[in-house]
């Protein structure tokens, strides 16, 4: 009977460390809430935790969910670093007021200015360009030339698009009614909308599998969604444009980070973000998903470089945020779903 | 225990009136809302009465007939609920999409136009694969209902001059009545909750509308203002229900020792084996046999120590989750059932309402709750003992699992609570009155009545934890990874073919309990 109890006390006990034993806090780490996944995080923090010694422990999630995890936990959280993989969603956390005003000359001098926050409290570490992907047996690349002409009649039944509810969209649509203002913007979404071959799809995939077997001619997608799919199959007839060239240039976006307001390890938090932007992180940071460096003095990597150089959007990403919300209400106006 | 479990979820509720939405609302309200509850009453409808066709029908071939593969079908049929749902349509989609093989052949065939083949990116494609997906959960619950029925139901019937088929409509189907229903709100309640479905189908449902309000507008208010809008829907349809069961008792007829089962033959044999072979074969063999070329492209990438380390702390969160949900859900029954009146079968009812949301706003008001809990605790301590604890709660495998109590009681309850009422006053009487109480009427008089239900329950929250991504991803301690985790991270940047590889483990670790639930209820 006695024995009984003793096993019932050390069940109890076992169960109380399984369960409540992982809060416990290292003391040199830092804490990140990433959107960006393990796979292209980790192997840059583990190179950092090499150089500096300071840990890296990480969540990933949505990006929603970690905003509204931030702005739930407030000044009990453990965060200190926040990764998302576009602006929009920096900004926002801005300005909820979840990021803390950062002081850096390294920052400043690697990371360009339309790339990061006006106000110094989110900074972009890699690009991710949304460009023109058409099929090779269809289209000659003469026939194309910017975003807006998509909306052109010439395109009826020839376009295939991913779906609004995708930030990339919201944000390139976002980046045009700043340009063009939301009445021409309206039309030429609806212009599109009118040219499509079918209903928009769930990913960039998708959309260059349609384009590449024939249901549609042309599509937009982020350049690295190529660059795995040709990576996989290099004879699908397809080709990436660089439209606005003559004008304002392709649209980019960022993957980016801040810093928690209410972090307890600004030093070392800091320290990350310069590491991010130096010259070794920003291969790892860039290379591992086939992304552009946002430092212009990294060359990207040799598959991302045969694609071509290309004029930036140099408009400041921030605008994405702000123009959010305009763009998705724009949209689902236009019938773009 | 009810009122606990409401808290996450009036905390979406109650958020829905912090912060003014009008603007957003006008604006559905002028573009796309119309649409979206167009689009959510077909799916509902559609798959709710789809799945109930499939899984009764299924449950009561394989629970009261004999045909060819019966043994085997039984228990095969269930294993499609291993497989997530999304999973199901973008393997779907993947090969019947125009891209796809099957497409891309008839095209070598026929020439370009084969504008004849049903196009799958449609409402009945969608629901389709849907129906795929969550009928095993009134498949499982009806075959339930069926096995532990009696042989004698059906005599009886018979001996009234009813036909087999009479028979079925008159007497088995309305006695097997508790545990279909069950299984419609389950899958009723899971179709409202979908995201990853149809989001891969590109279909605006009530659910996308609340993420695209959060995290596109950046309005958590205008989403929880919806998700309350799908609260007030199941609430209504969970009082209907109610009324509808008042009316009913079920009582159990002594089980005839041999089950003898009515021996299909010849065109009907085969057509019910062909039936359940089809079925397996577009829910389960279909999609596994996907998963498994995808895993063995990317298993030499993919394949290490780490992987081991997922798979147990998956089936550590389904093992612990399923016996504390079908401890708090038997409470929950015990408990209505001592105070038994409408108010609280109602209260009881709302308490598994949580099932309804969209995972990661339910699992924000999770979130929300604990941290409050939290700060009370920390102040508590910091008032005893001057020191500062910051969070105690939050980032632990406790956590989690109340998180998951919070989130699956509906599938707990609802299948536990079917067979509790085949438990009716007058046993509760007889027994006590021939000086069985307490706990030893438990043992004796409820439990074996219940075992099964119990177990279907255990088996079925196993399998829901352990695809369950949103909580899993908000509430997980740090470096505490599971299949479901990577399973997401992988999908999130479209890289399915690394997704193959845990979702074929989390497929695999979850048919060894359905085959030992197979067994005990085959006994």
């Amino acid at each position: 009977m006695l024995r009984n109890y003793f096993d019932y006390y050390f069940t109890v006990i076992f169960c109380c460390v399984t369960l409540f034993g992982t809060n416990v806090v290292h003391a040199e780490q830092i804490v990140v809430f990433s959107a960006r996944i393990e796979q292209l995080i980790k192997p840059v923090f583990d190179v950092f935790t090499k150089d500096t010694g300071i840990l890296v422990k990480f969540v990933t999630d949505k990006e929603g969910a970690l905003l509204a995890r931030l702005k739930t936990e407030g000044k009990n959280t453990l965060a200190d670093m926040l990764i998302t993989s576009d602006a929009g969603n920096l900004w926002e956390a801005a300005r909820e007021g979840l990021l803390k005003e950062v002081q850096s000359e390294t920052l400043e001098k690697n990371i360009p200015d339309y790339l990061r926050d006006p106000q110094r409290q989110w900074f972009g570490f890699s690009v991710r360009a949304r460009t023109i992907v058409y099929n090779t047996q269809k289209v000659k690349s003469s026939d194309l030339s910017t975003y807006e002409d998509l909306a052109d009649p010439k395109w009826r039944g020839r376009l295939c698009l991913r779906t609004s509810k995708k930030i990339y969209n919201q944000s390139l649509v976002a980046m045009m009614i700043a340009e063009h203002g939301e009445v021409k913007t309206e039309q030429i979404i609806k212009g599109w909308v009118h040219n499509l071959a079918i209903d928009p799809l769930s990913d960039d995939t998708k959309a260059m599998e349609f384009v590449a077997a024939g249901k549609c001619d042309v599509t937009l997608v982020n350049t690295y969604y190529y660059g795995r799919l040709i990576e996989k199959n290099s004879a699908l007839p397809l080709a990436i444009f660089w439209p606005n060239q003559t004008s304002t240039g392709v649209h980019v976006n960022i993957s980016g980070a801040g810093i928690i307001k209410n972090t307890r390890n600004e030093r070392a938090a800091i320290k990350l973000l310069e590491f991010l932007s130096s010259k070794k992180a920003q291969h790892l940071f860039a290379d591992l998903n086939m992304e552009y460096p946002a430092n212009p003095e990294i060359k990207p990597d040799p598959i991302v470089s045969a694609w071509g150089n290309f004029k930036h959007n140099q408009m400041n990403v921030a605008i994405t945020g702000e123009l959010q919300t305009t763009a998705v209400k724009l949209m689902d106006r236009a019938g773009y779903r | 225990m009810a009122t606990l479990v409401l808290i996450p979820v009036g905390v979406v509720v109650v958020s829905s009136f912090l912060s003014p939405t009008n603007d957003i609302w006008q604006h559905l309200i002028e573009t796309t809302l119309l649409n979206l509850l167009i689009n959510t009453c077909w799916l509902t409808l559609g798959v709710t009465s789809g799945s109930a066709l499939l899984g009764v029908s299924l449950a009561w071939f394989t629970a009261v007939c004999e045909f060819p593969g019966r043994r085997i079908f039984s228990w095969a049929l269930l294993l499609p609920l291993a497989i997530p749902a999304y999973v199901t349509a973008f393997v779907a989609l993947g090969i019947f999409d125009f891209t796809g093989p099957v497409q891309t052949l008839l095209r070598s065939w026929f020439g370009s136009n084969v504008s004849w083949f049903p196009d799958i990116r449609s409402r009945m494609g969608i629901i389709i694969i849907m129906i795929l997906a969550f009928y095993p959960y009134i498949y499982l619950l009806a075959r339930n209902a069926f096995l532990t029925q009696g042989k004698r139901s059906l005599e009886v019937s018979q001996s009234l001059g009813l036909n087999l088929i009479q028979g079925f409509f008159k007497v088995t189907l309305p006695m097997a009545r508790p545990w279909i229903i069950s299984g419609m709100m389950l899958v009723l309640m899971e179709t409202l909750a979908d995201f990853g479905a149809v989001a891969v189908f590109n279909y605006d449902t009530l659910t996308t509308a609340i993420y695209k309000a959060w995290f596109s507008m950046f309005s958590f208010s205008a989403a929880s203002q919806l998700a309350s809008l799908l609260i007030v829907i199941v609430f209504v349809l969970i009082i209907i229900e109610q009324r509808f069961r008042a009316r009913m008792r079920y009582s159990e007829t002594k089980q005839s020792g041999q089950i003898v089962r009515i021996v299909l033959v010849g065109w009907r044999a085969w057509s019910v084996t062909y039936l359940s072979f089809s079925v397996l074969f577009f829910a389960f063999l279909l999609p596994i046999a996907q998963l498994i070329i995808w895993a063995s492209h990317a298993f030499t990438r993919n394949f290490n120590q780490h992987y081991f380390e997922l798979l147990w702390h998956s089936l550590l969160l389904s093992g612990f989750s399923a016996i504390l949900i079908c401890c708090v859900a038997l409470s929950i029954i015990y408990g209505a059932r001592r105070h038994s009146n409408s108010a609280t079968n109602i209260a009881v009812r709302i308490a598994t309402i949580g099932y309804a949301l969209p995972g990661t706003v339910l699992a924000i008001g999770i979130f929300i709750s604990f941290a409050w809990l939290d700060q009370w605790f920390g102040r508590i301590i910091m008032q005893l003992f001057r020191i500062e604890i910051g969070s105690f709660f939050q980032g632990t495998l406790l956590a989690m699992l109340f998180a998951y109590a919070i989130r699956f009681l509906a599938v707990g309850y609802n299948s536990i609570d079917s067979s509790m009422q085949r438990i009716t006053s007058n046993i509760d009487e007889a027994s006590m009155g021939l000086g069985i109480d307490g706990f030893k009427m438990l043992q004796y008089i409820h439990f074996p009545v219940l075992k099964s239900g119990i177990f279907t329950a255990a088996v079925l929250v196993f399998i829901d934890v352990m695809k369950e991504m949103p909580i899993t991803l908000m509430t997980r301690p740090f470096d505490w990874d599971t299949l479901a985790i990577r399973i997401f991270e992988m999908t999130s940047e479209g890289e399915w073919e690394q997704a193959a590889l845990p979702a074929v483990t989390l497929v695999l670790a979850g048919i060894f309990p359905i085959m030992m639930l197979m067994k005990k209820t085959e006994q």
